[in-house]
């Protein structure tokens, strides 16, 4: 559908990602660890590494989590914009598949949040 | 001495809008009431249905003004803020002052453009009046807690924070949007919707809350708007009616403009229910208990009055009755992870707040939200209270912080996206996701609070920044109630244990 207006009525986006001064959002949840109350987002060089995002960036988000720690990164399961996805650490974000404000979803299995609540 | 005319008469030649122009046609005098796709045979059929002069306006009002300030007086004397039941309660005040006192200034808006733009002067008189009502609503209230300013902290930028501080962007946004429809829409979202149906769920919190918790100058306010309250309710159920009955074709209009701004209405309510389950000190009643009462029981009576012009209870009444036991737990939650960039106080609840939510919500708290707020407490006790260091998602039509849940699986989060125009966007829930790809030209230009941070608008980058041009007073306005000036105050004000440690934390 579109709009009702009274006169022409054009989109104008306004997150287009060249308003983000060469970043482009990035957006990262967690599965079952409410704890941290949402998914996070974060204004992201397109060339950064997937490895960076999950060794630099992610834990200012999720480190708090008592979790965090005992994550075996090798079990993780990742998802990207609803599909199944296996990131590639070395390769950028963008070559990783990684646009702006796509969705980066993990799972870790074994682990089900503070005391098996999903919090 | 002149004659007296009769109040018949006096409101008839008081009110005289309805004339057939002449240097100008009526469509193009009147043109925002005819492109929303509204059809009227016949305006005559929508009357004033409070049929007050000016004069006889205010008459009313002043008596009750004066009889209202005449209590706030007397509470600012006798420091009336040293009844009320903990300084945690006046949190639910500064959430009110900043999100819902500026909607009273939106209303007045709204309702003053209304009362140009409908041809029928029923109509228009009507809304002018109610324009009046919420211009004396924002000013009393505001009188009314300018009282709690002098000696609490989260209250004295709310203007500019409304219109600027991440979590004031969900009723800000609510309001842009019903504002920025035409004045058909406009009535169905704020007259019928929010005034009529989701009204109580509002204010019955709010004014039972100040009343279990000893704040005598907000229960006064309640009442004093309380008449005016039924007047607004009258208006916003006749424009429904009336817009129901002048065409059958616009029954799927208003159908679709009743599901839409009932979950807006309901989404900002969110914001409420965790002021009920979680910042009251006393609790006149869950939000569960609310919702059930004041949705369910009343809004299905409703419903079924409507039902004869096929109007039908909206689909998603399912998703908020399961959510009820959910929603205020999540938005608590939601609020402590960022109270660091929050013009008021967050904590975690004690023993006995928690006991009262096991028992309002069986189901859910001991299973997915005790073990949180108990983590958090050990967390605080060992110095290292939790804050988010980062920005949230927010729901693209909302503004809310993406923290709802499936509702086959609260520890899942809810994730709707869609591609408009080549780029993505991300809801928090089906019926939010439809708002927008109903209307994807007005939504996808949002002011959305952590995209605007990112794009250096908000102050540049870091939460210092962001802060400072948001007007905080770091460490006072912000952070957890624990340490908070507010708190230190009120111990050594009502000589409770922990006075005078004098510790304000630094932020």
């Amino acid at each position: 559908m579109a709009v009702t207006a009274i006169g022409d009525y054009p989109a104008r986006p306004r997150d287009g990602v060249e308003n983000f001064h060469g970043n482009q959002m990035v957006i990262v949840g967690w599965d079952h660890h409410l704890m941290i109350d949402a998914p996070m987002a974060f204004p992201l060089p397109p060339g950064m590494p997937f490895g960076a995002l999950v060794s630099e960036v992610m834990p200012v988000a999720f480190s708090a989590h008592p979790e965090w720690e005992q994550i075996d990164w090798s079990t993780v399961v990742w998802q990207l914009d609803g599909e199944a996805f296996i990131p590639d650490l070395e390769a950028s974000l963008e070559d990783n598949g990684v646009g702006h404000k796509s969705l980066i979803r993990f799972v870790t299995p074994g682990l089900d949040g503070i005391g098996g609540s999903g919090s | 001495m002149a004659n007296r005319i009769n109040m018949r008469d006096r409101y008839k030649h008081m009110t005289r809008l309805g004339w057939e122009t002449s240097y100008q046609p009526m469509e193009k005098v009147f043109p925002y009431d005819r492109y929303e796709g509204i059809k009227v045979n016949d305006w005559n059929e929508w009357e004033d249905p409070f049929r007050m002069t000016m004069d006889s306006y205010w008459k009313y009002q002043g008596e009750k003004e004066k009889k209202l300030y005449a209590i706030m007086d007397a509470f600012s004397q006798s420091n009336g803020h040293l009844n009320i039941s903990d300084a945690r309660y006046v949190n639910a005040l500064k959430l009110f002052l900043q999100g819902v006192s500026p909607l009273e200034y939106q209303a007045h808006r709204g309702f003053a453009r209304q009362g140009r733009h409908f041809t029928g002067e029923g109509a228009r008189v009507a809304c002018q009046m109610q324009s009046l009502d919420e211009l004396r609503h924002v000013q009393t209230q505001v009188h009314g807690m300018s009282q709690y300013n002098k000696f609490f902290d989260g209250f004295h930028e709310f203007p500019w924070w409304h219109d600027r501080v991440w979590y004031l962007s969900v009723p800000k946004s609510f309001f842009d949007d019903a504002n920025s429809a035409g004045p058909f829409e406009f009535m169905v979202a704020i007259g019928f919707s929010f005034e009529y149906v989701l009204t109580n769920l509002l204010f019955v919190p709010f004014m039972s809350g100040a009343a279990y918790n000893g704040d005598m100058s907000t229960v006064t306010f309640g009442f004093s708007a309380q008449s005016d309250e039924a007047r607004h309710m009258t208006l916003g159920l006749q424009a429904m009616q009336f817009m129901l009955e002048q065409h059958e074709d616009n029954v799927p209009i208003v159908q679709r403009w009743i599901d839409k701004w009932l979950w807006r209405g309901y989404k900002v309510l969110s914001l409420v229910s965790a002021m009920m389950d979680y910042m009251l000190p006393e609790s006149p009643m869950s939000w569960k208990e609310a919702w059930e009462m004041y949705f369910e029981e009343n809004g299905g009576a409703l419903f079924n009055d409507l039902a004869r012009y096929g109007i039908t209870v909206p689909s998603y009444a399912e998703i908020c009755a399961k959510e009820k036991d959910h929603l205020s737990h999540q938005v608590w939650g939601i609020l402590y992870n960022h109270t660091a960039a929050a013009a008021m106080h967050t904590w975690v609840p004690d023993d006995a707040k928690m006991n009262w939510l096991s028992e309002k919500y069986p189901d859910t708290f001991d299973k997915y939200y005790r073990p949180r707020f108990e983590y958090w407490r050990d967390q605080e006790e060992a110095g290292n209270r939790y804050y988010s260091q980062t920005l949230p998602l927010v729901c693209q039509t909302c503004q809310i912080p993406m923290g709802f849940t499936e509702i086959e699986d609260p520890t899942l989060v809810a994730y709707r996206t869609t591609e408009y125009s080549g780029d993505k966007y991300h809801f928090c829930s089906d019926p939010c996701m439809k708002i927008f790809t109903d209307e994807p030209e007005k939504f996808c230009q949002a002011w959305m609070p952590p995209q605007q941070i990112f794009q250096g608008n908000c102050g540049g980058e870091g939460l210092p920044a962001v802060l400072e041009h948001y007007k905080f007073n770091l460490g006072a306005d912000n952070m957890d109630y624990a340490g908070s000036p507010d708190e230190t105050n009120w111990n050594k004000w009502k000589g409770l244990d922990g006075a005078g440690d004098g510790q304000v934390k630094a932020s």
